[in-house]
């Protein structure tokens, strides 16, 4: 009967002290973190993907309370959430939110197996980091997909594919949230995070080949071949430049009249998310919104 | 008999061509001179499109001193000055020459006699480093590391060898055992060259087991100069790698980057380049041609080609009895480090040193299988390296992790690949592992700058 009444008071004893000391030291080496922090990290959507350029959404919650303390948000954008959750971080730290456009990513090969035939094949390990060490690939194209899928592996959100029958990767514009790790993963800098433009619609030069024309037009049929013709039918609006035999249309600039894409003899030059054309009736032939014509060219 | 410690395979030798005589390739109608035929900066062409040159005038001068010049092989008229496809897989900045006779320059002394370096007692070790940096030769063994510079040593540091490189440890290839069956002499001159120009006293020449009668033709030979000593060596793959080489033949260990054999008093160099060293300083020649070995089981004549530089693959092929039908896969180089070729119009530069036409049936690369830990390719890793975990790493992306693991100190032989029963793509991931984590470390010493 003693001996466990002694063992009571021994083992409560020794709680008792634990629990003051515990208490002491947790009072004076607390943390002191700064709320909004951990209320701006909780709407934002927890992909940690890195695509705003911090380490995970933790990392990027710290980011904007340390930028709002400095005044603004500015150049603070979470791809994933887009503006939605921007506005609400924007809520939480009282500032007003910086408008930003949506962007996607957009492949810029239109490369498939019917355009650019293969005439070599490659057996090594199946990532597009490995065939990039082999030089031009499977093709003779040396700036054009590789195909084995690199991008798909690294996206998040299941927004790209690989299209069995032309070799490429599609993205789903739904899903894509512009983080850009696709960007990132191609050794050849294929995809672009473009804006989406107004309705979605945006026109591009599906094409990265840097080589003269000769070559690009040899290894590709959808190849650009930097001769230029673009960039005279944009030359009101300029949003087209040639820089190493490739045409690229600045989406900023652009007026989507979908002249270049016309002029382009090559056909590397697409329209995305645009209403089917009208019949050849009116000969210059107009998009169907007229009021907002923007024009796009990305590089082939 | 020796060989280095660490690791180390021993594939099928298939050296079918042993016993094909050199023999002189024809002339191209059209030679390519790459500007990228040696490590470093590329070359600068200093014709233009027109110009009429001879064998052996100079086309392009070298961009740096870790570079050399290129000298043309053939005699004709420059077509263009173009990006063609090379054996690198890219394209790449070219001189292309039109053939027009074989006319040349008349500086090059074409007679056979052999000259010993006791005829021209003038040659001090400077003279014969300006020819040999004057000539373009570079690493004749497949590296193509400019010869020029690893006969200037860093400043305190002190040659006290030369190791001739007369392995040929890839399978396949027989350009050096052809070359020391045919040319003892001009290559012992060469040696002494070497050793005159780095000032030591001592040379070796490591040439491996599986070639008894050129060591016993070298050993004889030898007799005359008693600072060269032939060492028999065991066969095993990669004794070619310089530092295996080091290991093999005199038994020190280059420690890990950034220090070079010169850190432990050896400079390496290949048998061809020391063939070519005697033709630039006793006879004047520059580096316009070299042995090449095309070969494979298919091939209706093996053959050992002395060929201009510059001329395309399909010529050498041709020479040999043409494409077999079951060809699966043409490399440039031996089977071991070789580069696949994506074309045959792709020149042959100054690192050719063979040509495998492999049929499809060796072509085919296995399925791979899931790692067993079976540790094979790290008993194999003549670098004392983890292959199995380096190529993980490297496929996760963990670059720190490869880092401390020591990634950049693999030599690419591929004896992890080799030797792994799975068939994993070991060397493949360790490659791209490599070449990441040495740009970070540039980028990282260019930052502290």
């Amino acid at each position: 009967m003693n001996l466990i009444l002694i063992a009571v008071i021994v083992l409560g004893v020794i709680g008792l002290v634990s629990a003051l000391v515990l208490y002491i030291i947790s009072n004076r080496f607390a943390v002191h973190e700064d709320a909004r922090i951990g209320q701006v990290a909780e709407v934002l959507p927890q992909a940690n993907c890195g695509g705003c350029g911090y380490p995970g959404c933790s990392g990027f919650a710290a980011a904007c309370v340390k930028a709002a303390d400095a005044g603004s948000l500015d150049g603070k954008f979470c791809p994933v959430g887009g503006q939605p959750v921007m506005d609400q971080v924007a809520g939480i730290l009282g500032l007003a939110a910086v408008a930003s456009a949506p962007k996607v990513a957009v492949v810029r090969c239109n490369g498939t197996c019917e355009n650019r035939p293969r005439n070599a094949k490659f057996d090594g390990a199946q990532s597009c980091r490995v065939q990039q060490m082999t030089g031009l690939g499977e093709t003779g194209c040396g700036y054009g997909c590789l195909g084995c899928g690199d991008c798909v592996k690294k996206c998040q959100f299941g927004a790209l594919t690989m299209d069995p029958s032309t070799g490429l990767p599609v993205v789903d514009e739904e899903k894509c949230t512009a983080c850009g790790a696709c960007a990132k993963a191609c050794p050849r800098g294929i995809i672009e995070i473009r804006l989406k433009g107004p309705k979605g619609r945006r026109v591009v030069v599906l094409c990265n080949n840097k080589d003269k024309g000769a070559v690009a037009n040899k290894v590709c049929k959808a190849s650009c071949i930097g001769c230029g013709k673009c960039v005279k039918t944009c030359e009101k609006f300029e949003a087209i430049t040639l820089v190493n035999n490739l045409a690229y249309i600045d989406a900023e600039k652009c007026k989507m009249c979908r002249k270049c894409e016309e002029a382009c003899p090559k056909g590397a030059i697409h329209g995305f998310n645009f209403p089917p054309r009208k019949p050849k009736a009116e000969e210059p032939a107009q998009p169907a919104q007229p009021t907002e014509t923007q024009t796009q060219e990305t590089n082939a | 008999m020796k060989t280095f410690h660490i690791g180390g395979v021993h594939p099928a030798e298939n050296k079918l061509s042993a016993g094909s005589p050199i023999r002189e390739a024809a002339l191209p109608k059209q030679a390519v001179f790459s500007m990228f035929q040696h490590i470093g900066a590329p070359a600068k062409p200093i014709v233009q499109k027109g110009d009429m040159v001879k064998v052996g005038t100079l086309l392009a001068e070298a961009g740096g001193f870790v570079s050399a010049p290129i000298y043309s092989s053939v005699s004709g008229k420059v077509n263009k000055i173009d990006a063609v496809l090379d054996a690198s897989g890219t394209r790449r900045m070219a001189v292309i020459v039109d053939v027009e006779g074989d006319e040349w320059e008349e500086s090059i002394d074409r007679s056979k006699d052999l000259v010993r370096l006791s005829d021209r007692p003038e040659l001090d070790a400077k003279t014969i480093v300006e020819k040999i940096k004057n000539a373009g030769i570079v690493g004749l063994g497949g590296a193509t590391f400019p010869c020029h510079v690893k006969l200037t040593p860093p400043p305190g540091c002190k040659a006290e060898c030369v190791i001739i490189n007369a392995v040929e440890c890839e399978p396949y290839l027989t350009a050096d055992h052809r070359l020391m069956l045919e040319h003892p002499d001009e290559i012992l001159v060469g040696v002494d060259l070497i050793m005159k120009a780095v000032n030591v006293t001592k040379g070796y020449v490591g040439i491996e087991n599986n070639k008894p009668d050129a060591i016993m033709l070298m050993t004889e030979k030898a007799k005359q100069y008693p600072n060269i000593e032939i060492v028999p060596l065991k066969v095993k793959y990669p004794q070619g790698g310089e530092k295996q080489l080091i290991d093999a033949v005199i038994g020190r260990q280059v420690p890990a980057p950034p220090a070079i054999p010169i850190n432990v008093g050896a400079v390496v160099q290949n048998v061809g380049t020391a063939f070519a060293i005697y033709e630039a300083v006793m006879k004047n020649k520059p580096l316009i041609d070299r042995i090449i070995t095309v070969t494979g089981k298919s091939v209706k004549n093996p053959s050992n080609l002395l060929a201009r530089l510059g001329t395309p693959f399909q010529q050498l092929i041709d020479e040999c009895g043409g494409l077999p039908e079951d060809t699966g896969k043409i490399i440039g180089g031996g089977p071991m480090m070789g580069k696949a070729l994506l074309s045959l119009d792709v020149p042959m530069t100054k690192g050719s040193s063979g040509l495998l036409l492999m049929n499809e049936k060796e072509a085919r690369r296995s399925e791979p299988q899931p790692c067993i830990r079976c540790a094979k390719c790290v008993s194999a890793c003549p670098m004392g390296l983890e292959p199995f975990l380096l190529s993980k790493v490297a496929a996760m992306e963990e670059w720190e992790m490869a880092e401390k693991n020591d990634i950049v100190t693999c030599i690419e032989c591929g004896s992890c690949q080799f030797t792994c029963p799975s068939k994993r793509p070991l060397l493949d991931m360790i490659r791209v592992g490599k070449t990441t984590v040495m740009g970070i470390i540039k980028s990282r010493a260019a930052a502290k700058i």
